[in-house]
């Protein structure tokens, strides 16, 4: 007994010890947004499967997460590539380059973020005006700033069903949220919520009409099915993949179809992003292999198969524009 | 004998406290309350062994349409004129593969269409025959039967699970067609036709026309050879009835077929709401009937690592990487917690310093998970550098974890050894290293092992710490070592709840189950190594 306590106690410090040692890196770190992360994981996979190098790995660890790892320095410690659903911000592109991250920006396509809700349920066609009534924390009531008095759809408007309001979306930590915020309640927001408080447009209503779901969207497909009368807010993927279950509704008289995203006329759609770590190519095996799969038209054309997973594409022209960008490492600010 | 009469004899016959009127009122209250208890004993134990039947028997028939895949058999050319057997890397074997599967369809001539049809089989069908062929040179040089999986959704509908259909009926009266292929007109003899498009959701038009839409139930007629979709139908002279169809597998012959040649088929589920299209599904029947479909025992399941196409992801990868993070956790935790142990109970002295870290051993027993996510983040990868997602980490978190179930659990089996053994021992003149190694520590080992094998599976079980540490990610490739990077299963099931496609739901049940197979065998040898070797005084 007393021989194996010591060989496992020496067994376990030297393991401890060979790990501070690791090998250089041969395989591509990626980290960030949720929302791009099923495509970053195709495009991984396809990459892998050709056999030309190891496959990346893929963390998901939310856009704000991921370029806070991203620009943390440069350094076979620090990541590769990092997924956004938003565009960089300036204050991460400063602390990018505070510590000597140039950022290669590449947009790759679009999400719409759609309304639906069981194909149990009535349809509806909704304005963005409408949306931000029934959802936003304060609204003006004639000329008033009061807390949200709407209980019903058809408070909000006479022709809308007299259903009781009940919307499940993502918490405030998801850039699905984020996107929401901005692309609806402050597009719509109105003029009185505004001036009696900066940022009261983007703040959503707390009182049980609008229920924060959890980052699995998964789960709101679920909980929509089980309720015929709730809505859900939620990337056109989810909406794509499961169309024999929920509906999607128009918003300003545009439906939410790939093509209307494609298009631009749906107007609740925000860009994906990925960056590459312009310091790591040639260092890291791989960078430019990744970066030529992800921009090929195989992967993020029309017919690649990202669309089949659900990323609407660029226009041609702006594709043929970012993967220009691309080929040349365009740093950003530089 | 005695003249002394009782106090009691006075009022007649005895009268107790004991056994009045009172007292049985009261007995049989006592008894009531008894039976109320142990019926609500007894309710409460089949209400949760209600809950728990439920919650499995939900997991165990999701997981099961998981276990089968559907494979395709083809018919593949791997003549030299298609394979260069001097440069099999650069061989574009999906091509090939497809070439095979669009020849068995020669009628489908339409770029979109086609696409359609090359969606039937798996985008890994490529990977696989590269690496079948490498392992089986002798494929080469002719044309080989050879099983290629189906996509996803072709699978999930063999299993029956994206699309409502009903059984072939045979149509009671004569069906003529006016074309073999293209948009054609159908002569119904009768107009029973009408009825059942009415019933499955056809609109009305004018003149008693109805069209069936892609919201509509679809309405196939097989006949002649061929499948046509009926798209509208309006009433005829004589009582017939007109249909406009689309063909979708050619007719041989535009000969009416006799009353019980033809046959309906009806989808229920509209076309517009299911992934899979009329087209398809009439492909894969066809494939069905002529015997070249063929599900088979799930073996990409088991030994693959993750993908995100839903028929090529498997649990191998996951739980190779738990394997290497419980290694590195239990040789880690294991002789830490039980010298720690065995220091504190039988060497230590009783001071205050001692009793502070007893108390603080418990605290750190209820510490949420995710601080020791956070503790790893900050010391082990950004202080030591060492590489993100790795086992190693892991297992040296989840090893922090466990050390003080281990440290509880080994103090307390320590604790039941009684005194009697250990001053036996001292009174024959052993020492006090020797009563405790020689002694002490074999009659408290089955204990030991109880506890750390429960601490594992806890371990098993985590992911929170692992968030911190970059194991919550997409890694195909297999970890080969304590380096590489790797995810575990708990992790893998909480990847696969969150992807869109409908063919991970399946997965992610089974999953599931796996998991919960490694933990039931962990509490098995625990529950076997206290029965067997457990002393009791």
């Amino acid at each position: 007994m007393k021989k194996f306590l010591l060989t496992a106690s020496a067994a376990a410090l030297a393991l401890a010890a060979s790990a501070g040692y690791a090998a250089a890196r041969d395989q591509i770190q990626i980290v960030g947004s949720s929302t791009v992360f099923p495509f970053t994981t195709a495009v991984a996979e396809k990459l892998g499967q050709s056999g030309k190098i190891k496959t990346p790995v893929v963390e998901s660890t939310g856009t704000g997460g991921g370029m806070k790892l991203f620009c943390q320095g440069v350094g076979e410690n620090t990541a590769d590539f990092t997924n956004a659903s938003r565009a960089i911000k300036d204050s991460e592109l400063k602390t990018c380059k505070a510590n000597g991250v140039t950022p290669v920006e590449i947009k790759v396509g679009f999400d719409g973020i759609v309304l639906a809700n069981s194909k149990a349920g009535t349809v509806v066609d909704l304005t963005k005006e409408q949306i931000f009534k029934a959802l936003a924390k304060n609204v003006a009531v004639d000329g008033k700033v009061v807390p949200n008095p709407y209980k019903n759809w058809s408070d909000v408007d006479s022709s809308l069903p007299a259903t009781k309001i009940e919307v499940l979306g993502p918490p405030p930590t998801s850039g699905t949220r984020d996107a929401f915020v901005e692309l609806v309640m402050d597009a719509a927001c109105q003029e009185e919520v505004k001036a009696a408080n900066e940022k009261g447009c983007g703040e959503i209503r707390e009182d049980g009409a609008f229920v924060e779901a959890g980052e699995n969207d998964n789960l709101i497909v679920q909980k929509l099915e089980a309720n015929p009368n709730a809505f859900g807010i939620f990337g056109f993927s989810f909406l794509d993949q499961n169309a024999d279950k929920l509906q999607g509704h128009k918003v300003d008289g545009v439906e939410p179809t790939f093509e209307n995203i494609a298009s631009g006329d749906y107007g609740v759609s925000r860009s994906l992003y990925v960056y590459a770590k312009k310091e790591h190519v040639g260092v890291i095996p791989g960078m430019q292999e990744f970066i030529a799969e992800y921009t090929s038209e195989g992967a993020w054309g029309p017919d690649g198969y990202l669309a089949d997973k659900g990323l609407i594409p660029l226009p041609d022209a702006e594709r043929a524009k970012w993967a220009e960008n691309a080929k040349a490492l365009k740093g950003m600010g530089s | 004998m005695t003249d002394a009469i009782s106090p009691l004899g006075a009022v007649g016959r005895p009268v107790s406290i004991h056994t009045d009127d009172a007292a049985k009122a009261r007995l049989k209250g006592r008894y009531r309350t008894e039976t109320w208890f142990k019926w609500l004993g007894a309710a409460a134990v089949a209400l949760a062994g209600l809950f728990l039947v439920l919650l499995l028997s939900t997991i165990v028939t999701q997981a099961i349409p998981a276990l089968r895949q559907n494979y395709l058999t083809l018919p593949i050319d791997l003549s030299a004129a298609k394979v260069d057997p001097a440069k099999l890397g650069e061989v574009n074997y999906d091509a090939i593969a497809q070439e095979a599967l669009t020849a068995k369809f020669p009628d489908v001539t339409s770029r979109q269409d086609k696409r359609l049809l090359r969606g039937l089989i798996s985008t890994g069908t490529g990977v696989f025959l590269r690496k079948d062929i490498a392992a089986d040179p002798g494929m080469l040089g002719g044309t080989v039967d050879y099983a290629v999986p189906l996509d996803d959704f072709a699978d999930l509908y063999l299993k029956g699970l994206l699309a409502d259909v009903g059984s072939d009926e045979a149509i009671s009266t004569s069906v003529t067609p006016s074309e073999t292929s293209g948009d054609i007109d159908l002569t119904f003899g009768d107009d029973a036709m009408l009825a059942l498009a009415r019933g499955h959701g056809a609109t009305e038009g004018e003149n008693g026309m109805l069209t069936l839409t892609s919201g509509a139930s679809s309405l196939l007629v097989a006949f002649n050879g061929g499948t046509v979709k009926l798209t509208a139908l309006s009433p005829a002279a004589n009582g017939t009835v007109i249909a406009k169809g689309t063909v979708i597998e050619a007719l041989d012959s535009t000969a009416p077929a006799a009353s019980g040649q033809a046959f309906l088929r009806v989808i229920e589920t509209p076309e517009a709401s299911r992934k899979i299209s009329d087209k398809v599904i009439v492909w894969l029947d066809t494939l069905k009937s002529a015997g070249l479909i063929e599900s088979r025992f799930n073996s990409i399941f088991f030994f693959t690592g993750a993908s995100r196409e839903p028929e090529l992801a498997g649990v191998w990868g996951a739980v190779v990487g738990s394997f290497l993070t419980m290694i590195v956790t239990l040789a880690i935790a294991f002789p830490i917690g039980v010298s720690a142990a065995i220091y504190l109970e039988e060497f230590a002295p009783k001071n205050r310093l001692t009793t502070m870290i007893e108390v603080n051993i418990n605290n750190l027993a209820a510490v949420p998970s995710i601080v020791f996510g956070l503790l790893g983040l900050a010391v082990f990868l950004n202080f030591f550098g060492m590489p993100r997602s790795a086992p190693v980490v892991g297992g040296m978190v989840l090893a922090l974890m466990t050390l003080p179930i281990i440290i509880i659990a080994s103090r307390a089996s320590l604790r039941a050894v009684p005194p009697s053994i250990r001053e036996a021992a001292l009174g024959i003149g052993a020492s006090k290293v020797q009563t405790v190694f020689h002694h002490v520590l074999p009659l408290a080992m089955p204990g030991i092992m109880t506890g750390t094998i429960l601490g594992m599976a806890h371990a098993l079980g985590e992911t929170a710490p692992l968030l911190m540490i970059g194991m919550v990610a997409f890694i195909v490739d297999i970890p080969g070592g304590f380096t590489d990077p790797a995810t575990i299963l708990p992790v893998q099931i909480f990847m696969w709840a969150d992807f869109p496609e409908a063919g991970f739901q399946q997965k992610t049940s089974a999953a599931i189950l796996i998991l919960l197979l490694f933990l039931v065998i962990m509490n098995a040898i625990a529950v076997i190594l206290r029965k067997r070797f457990e002393r009791r005084w």
